[in-house]
């Protein structure tokens, strides 16, 4: 039969559990999506996307409001289409919006930077399924090594 | 003469060997029933078929007049229930003490109260002479005990049968002495049906009502104590005196000497 | 003939295959019983978590030491230590600490299951269950079957948790990275629903393999002592091939198809 050293010592192990499973949710990782969990989809089109993955994060000012979750060729122009999942937190960006894929650090992740734009009469917001259409690419540092080395080049 | 266990016409082998061949054996109720026979012919085996742990390749085995090698799982350990078995090495379950084991199988088959199963395990200690042992584990008991403390438990629900494999092995004089009145009074008290496997012969000659003597896989005699005694069969004169050669041979089935030792085979 | 001997040999494989999956089947199919069988799991609890707490928590703190030290000496070149905290939290949730734990728990618990199963059979307490009534596979072998699948992920998690808090000890404490990034960027890389909950499902995945393994091989053994011990060792052994071979195959699926 049990003791009560037994179940103290079992007791002991969940509670041990419960805690450890509370640090790795509140200190070690993130929850995914922040705020209430519903969100909204923008698209983006970019020339060219360089590192940038499907989970990136979506910041507006450093401060992460969605995440990437879909990058896909537009099989008309074959430009890379974007999807942004952003956190219904965070609606009403104006139309004149825009994103880019900037780098943190030297060596650090992509993420997309969106720049929210002015709104004045007449500018709609964005909603669910609309394109951001000021986009400005990654910066691949092949081609700006290259474009270096020409220029030297010419002179 | 009722009879509480009928085996007809058993056959039972063990991969390639042939352990018994055509053999019938009944036991009557309420009386005690010993099999003896030389080591290794498989009385164990015996005591494992009519548990229903093993099953005959023929041949029937009948408990209470219902087939036991026929029954689905269900109904086997529906029968198990009125049949008890008390291991070699006792079989204790060493992570409980004396009383927990044998009030186990009061709490896994009644819904009697804890207070009640306290009284019942309490009696059946008593019974065997172990009241006083009962909050001892079981690696804290000598063998003698730890059978006893195994006796009681298989008689905590107060079996119709209870099967005795090898009691008296490596026991001392005196614990033999104990397990052999125990058996002889529970079987009187209890109106058991009591089923010895042994090769005691002295011992079990004593409390056995019908003996049974196996050898060769098959039934070599058969009656009361005195009528063995008297038997002119020259293996049953063997086995109870103990001979070292006989009909039963002292050597194991082997190639003749030469071969082995002449190195015929290299 | 070899072809014979490897005929016979997948054969007997197969056979004890099919014999584990009816034993496992006779333990967990069955019309539960709460009443009676919860406190035997959680006494098979104390056995094979609670006295396994002791190796998960100091080898968890020692590799998340030994990661922090290992990972700052690489990182530190290319002036990259603040990811340092990323590093250590990746590697334990989604490798080391399912890995290593389910490898020290067949180790620790299930060489002891075995030898446990392995010397009641010895010992004709299975028989004498049977005997009784009882069906071992319900008392014997299913309480310790659920008690090893609990246990497993809570001490994976437990073993990630002092990783992460080792690698703190050796990175920020000794080594000067800066706390805050440690966390924060650990924070921004891991997600729970990713990494975490990955790393979790692969501890319940090793503790079903390694907890069915142990069970398994004491229900099956020959008793006797050269049995058992031949079974406590194939646990070991089996379990540990099987929790390595089975981390290659999770991981591809849940981590190597972007």
């Amino acid at each position: 039969m049990l003791t009560r050293k037994i179940e103290l010592m079992v007791g002991v192990f969940a509670a041990l559990t419960i805690a450890a499973v509370l640090i790795l949710a509140m200190n070690v990782a993130n929850t995914g999506m922040s705020g209430n969990g519903e969100t909204y989809r923008l698209l983006a089109k970019f020339d060219n996307i360089g590192g940038l993955k499907a989970r990136s994060a979506v910041k507006v000012g450093g401060v992460v409001v969605g995440r990437v979750t879909a990058i896909e060729l537009d099989p008309q122009d074959y430009t890379p289409v974007v999807t942004l999942t952003i956190s219904k937190d965070y609606i009403n960006f104006p139309e004149t919006s825009s994103a880019a894929i900037l780098t943190s650090g030297l060596l650090g992740e992509q993420y997309v930077g969106l720049q929210p734009g002015f709104s004045f009469d007449g500018i709609e917001m964005l909603k669910e399924g609309d394109y951001i259409e000021d986009t400005k690419s990654a910066l691949v540092l092949e081609n700006l090594i290259g474009q270096f080395l020409f220029s030297k080049s010419n002179d | 003469m009722e009879n509480l266990v009928e085996i007809n016409n058993l056959t039972f082998s063990r991969g390639e060997r042939i352990i018994y061949q055509d053999i019938s054996m009944q036991i009557p109720k309420g009386k005690t029933t010993a099999i003896m026979g030389p080591s290794g012919i498989g009385k164990t085996t015996m005591l494992r078929l009519i548990g229903g742990q093993l099953k005959p390749d023929e041949g029937d085995i009948l408990f209470k007049g219902e087939s036991i090698p026929s029954k689905s799982r269900a109904d086997l350990y529906v029968a198990r229930r009125s049949m008890s078995m008390l291991f070699q090495s006792g079989a204790l379950f060493t992570d409980m003490s004396v009383f927990d084991n044998v009030a186990y199988p009061l709490r896994e088959h009644t819904k009697l109260s804890e207070s009640l199963i306290r009284l019942v395990v309490l009696m059946k200690l008593q019974a065997v002479g172990l009241r006083g042992a009962a909050q001892h584990m079981p690696v804290e008991l000598s063998g003698g005990m730890a059978r006893r403390a195994a006796l009681a438990r298989a008689i905590a629900l107060d079996p119709e049968l209870i099967m005795y494999d090898e009691p008296f092995a490596g026991q001392d004089p005196i614990s033999m002495g104990v397990l052999v009145k125990l058996i002889k009074e529970l079987n009187d008290a209890l109106n058991l049906t009591s089923l010895i496997v042994t090769h005691d012969v002295d011992e079990v000659m004593s409390i056995a009502d019908h003996v049974y003597i196996i050898a060769d896989k098959r039934v070599i005699g058969a009656g009361s104590p005195e009528e063995i005694t008297q038997s002119d069969s020259p293996l049953v004169q063997q086995f109870l005196k103990g001979q070292a050669d006989g009909p039963v041979p002292f050597h194991f089935p082997a190639s003749t000497i030469k071969e082995d030792f002449m190195g015929s085979h290299q | 003939m070899w072809l014979v001997d490897l005929g016979a040999h997948v054969l007997e494989k197969v056979q004890a295959l099919g014999r584990a999956a009816l034993m496992l089947v006779g333990a967990i199919v069955v019309v539960p019983q709460p009443k009676k069988n919860l406190p035997l799991v959680i006494k098979q609890i104390y056995v094979v978590g609670v006295q396994s707490l002791l190796i998960i928590i100091v080898s968890g703190l020692f590799i998340g030491m030994v990661m922090a030290l290992q990972g700052y000496t690489i990182l530190v070149d290319y002036g990259a230590e603040d990811s340092l905290g990323p590093m250590v939290a990746l590697s334990l949730l989604r490798e080391l600490g399912p890995v290593v734990t389910a490898l020290l728990f067949a180790g620790r618990a299930g060489s002891a299951l075995t030898a446990e199963i392995g010397l009641m059979k010895a010992t004709e307490q299975l028989s004498s269950l049977e005997m009784m009534a009882i069906d071992p596979l319900r008392r014997v072998i299913a309480p310790r079957f659920w008690a090893g699948i609990i246990s497993m992920p809570m001490l994976a998690i437990l073993f990630s948790t002092v990783g992460i808090l080792g690698g703190h000890l050796v990175g920020v404490d000794w080594l000067g990275v800066d706390s805050g990034s440690y966390w924060s960027i650990m924070q921004a890389t891991v997600e729970l629903d990713v990494d975490v909950l990955n790393g979790v499902i692969k501890s319940i995945v090793f503790a079903v393999v390694v907890t069915w393994i142990a069970v398994f091989k004491g229900y099956d053994c020959l008793p006797t002592s050269e049995g058992i011990s031949k079974a406590t060792t194939e646990t070991v052994v089996h379990a540990s091939l099987a929790v390595l071979g089975l981390d290659f195959i999770l991981t591809a699926l849940m981590f190597g198809m972007e």
